[in-house]
């Protein structure tokens, strides 16, 4: 009996190991980032164009053209995610077609993300003759977070009860009435959520812009959407392998990982608040 | 009436073309991958293009040569060394929040875990270089600490919150009658997780782990910063290695356009997506058996 009790407190301690190691990691990285990039942080490093073969001078041309990048990606992946999650959660019926779709949406959840990139290439760069440029990889990172999107959705979507639906179609109401008058409302707070959860790793996605629009150095904003353009992660790339002065830039770097985990997470934040506020709005 | 009727079938016409776009974008891709990758196999030939390991597309003076399979050893080596650290460690971890952590516990860990899962690769890759890399030169006495084993530690940070939260939906559909009938029989907490729960959720794990495999193999920056990318058949995991992603991301933007060699780094893409989505139907049926045998 003692043994028994023994082992399983051995094991216990085992995986509360594994859970620490798991939290450990995420300390160490975090207290990196910030501690080391922090003292670079100011107004002028946020807002200015950077200098003298970027040795010097901001990161606003790389703020800039991740907003803007996000900002298609967003035009793509919200109609048409939430359109698509709209069709199997209301529309479809369990048959074959349903099914293949479904399973393209795992598939594509899980294709490597420099594929999308060589795909971005192919389609938008080449074939649609858009140059690389913020809308070719914008669109590219947009058929990224699709498949994120269409889940995240369609979770939402599931959390509408029945009888919502049942009391529309009830007095009379057609299919869309019912969905867009009983559904949609309740739903949209969890759609918006899951999708900018799903934009903000698109914001940090480096592989599908490599070569689809981001260029290492541009002292200047885009002129249009056919420009091309600096990217946070890109440029983090660049400063920490590519630059001429490795070592000398390397607190640019630093601050560079620090603005881009910010707005990954402020992101995340933003996605958190609104579930709750109109959530809130909802219940009141 | 007829107006309105009209109308929704039209609402509902438009939602089923939009369900139909996922399958396309799906279909699409690997159809302009073969048509790119297609061209490359005029000059090349596929058993030299998967089997040989000499990759020298530049070369000038012999003629040029176009073999993956080191980098697709590379690429494995990595991926494999990957799973060795986070599967045990991803499944000790779900295995504490799913059976023993308090929720107070579980209330940490879980946002701990998105926050992991949302760290930009290019971020964990830039880390490989300023810390992970200096402590295994510093360990094995090396000049810098840019290879395989970096990437694998990487890859592993990166694979982790999917082994993590899939294998706690693993465990977490086990019916709780299997854990009842297994503690009135005497059985402690621990011989019930490791006996009974985890047997019980095996292929929801292995799915789990294989989607975290995925995860690594089609991983970019993180092994392009981290591994020092050269080209050659991995040896040991202390080389400098270059893997399949890696190659189409430093070459892609240097080779001139509509060449053997730009058409052959999309053979590689083409390589790759079929990797990925073997990985990813297995670890799919795989799953589906586990929801079955669990009903």
């Amino acid at each position: 009996m003692k043994i028994k009790q023994f082992k399983e407190m051995v094991g216990f301690g085992i995986l509360r190991l594994c859970v620490g190691m798991v939290i450990f990691i995420l300390v160490i990285i975090l207290y990196d980032i910030i501690s080391k990039g922090i003292g670079i942080i100011s107004w002028k490093f946020l807002t200015a164009m950077p200098k003298n073969g970027m040795t010097e001078g901001g990161i606003f041309p790389a703020i800039v053209g991740t907003v803007l990048t996000t900002a298609i990606t967003a035009l793509l992946a919200i109609p048409l995610g939430m359109g698509c999650a709209i069709y199997l959660n209301e529309y479809a019926k369990d048959t074959l077609i349903t099914r293949l779709i479904r399973m393209a949406i795992r598939n594509l959840a899980g294709v490597p993300s420099i594929v999308y990139g060589l795909f971005g290439v192919i389609l938008f760069v080449e074939t649609l003759n858009f140059g690389t440029c913020i809308l070719s990889a914008g669109l590219t990172l947009g058929l990224m977070t699709l498949p994120w999107t269409i889940t995240a959705s369609e979770e939402a979507l599931k959390n509408v009860p029945n009888s919502y639906r049942e009391g529309a179609l009830a007095l009379g109401a057609t299919k869309w009435q019912s969905i867009k008058t009983n559904v949609l409302p309740y739903a949209i707070p969890g759609m918006l959520t899951g999708t900018i959860l799903g934009l903000s790793r698109a914001a940090g996605e480096t592989a599908p812009i490599l070569f689809t629009g981001a260029a290492f150095y541009l002292p200047f904003l885009p002129k249009s959407l056919f420009s091309q353009f600096m990217a946070l992660p890109y440029h983090l790339y660049i400063m920490s392998t590519q630059h001429h002065a490795i070592s000398k830039v390397r607190p640019i770097a630093y601050g560079t990982a620090l603005v881009l985990i910010a707005l990954v997470f402020a992101m995340n934040l933003f996605a958190v608040i609104i579930r709750y506020r109109l959530r809130k709005v909802r219940m009141e | 009436m007829g107006h309105s009727k009209f109308k929704e079938k039209m609402v509902h016409g438009l939602f089923f073309l939009n369900g139909l776009l996922v399958v396309l974008v799906l279909v699409g891709i690997f159809i302009l991958l073969v048509a790119k990758a297609l061209p490359a196999f005029r000059e090349i030939r596929l058993i030299e293009f998967l089997f040989s390991a000499n990759w020298n597309p530049t070369a000038t003076f012999v003629a040029p040569t176009y073999g993956i399979l080191s980098m697709f050893v590379s690429t494995m080596a990595v991926s494999i060394g990957a799973l060795i650290i986070a599967i045990p460690l991803g499944i000790g971890a779900a295995a504490y929040l799913s059976d023993v952590a308090s929720s107070r516990v579980r209330e940490i860990a879980k946002p701990v875990i998105e926050i992991l899962a949302g760290i930009p690769s290019v971020v964990i890759g830039f880390l490989g270089i300023v810390l992970v890399g200096p402590v295994i030169a510093k360990i094995f006495h090396l000049p810098n600490g840019l290879n395989a084993l970096n990437g694998s530690i990487l890859l592993a940070v990166m694979a982790l919150p999917t082994i993590i939260s899939l294998t706690e939906d693993a465990l977490k559909s086990v019916p709780k009658s299997f854990e009842e009938a297994s503690l009135a029989l005497g059985a402690t907490y621990w011989q019930t997780l490791v006996r009974v729960k985890i047997p019980a959720a095996a292929s929801g794990i292995i799915a789990a782990c294989m989607l975290g495999m995925g995860r690594a193999v089609g991983e970019t920056m993180t092994v392009l910063m981290a591994t020092g990318c050269s080209i050659a058949m991995p040896k040991n995991f202390l080389q400098s290695v270059e893997t399949m992603t890696s190659t189409i991301a430093i070459e892609l933007g240097e080779v001139p356009y509509n060449t053997t060699h730009y058409y052959a780094l999309f053979g590689i893409g083409l390589v790759l997506f079929i990797i990925t989505f073997a990985v990813n139907m297995i670890a799919d049926v795989v799953l589906h058996k586990h929801q079955k045998v669990l009903k």
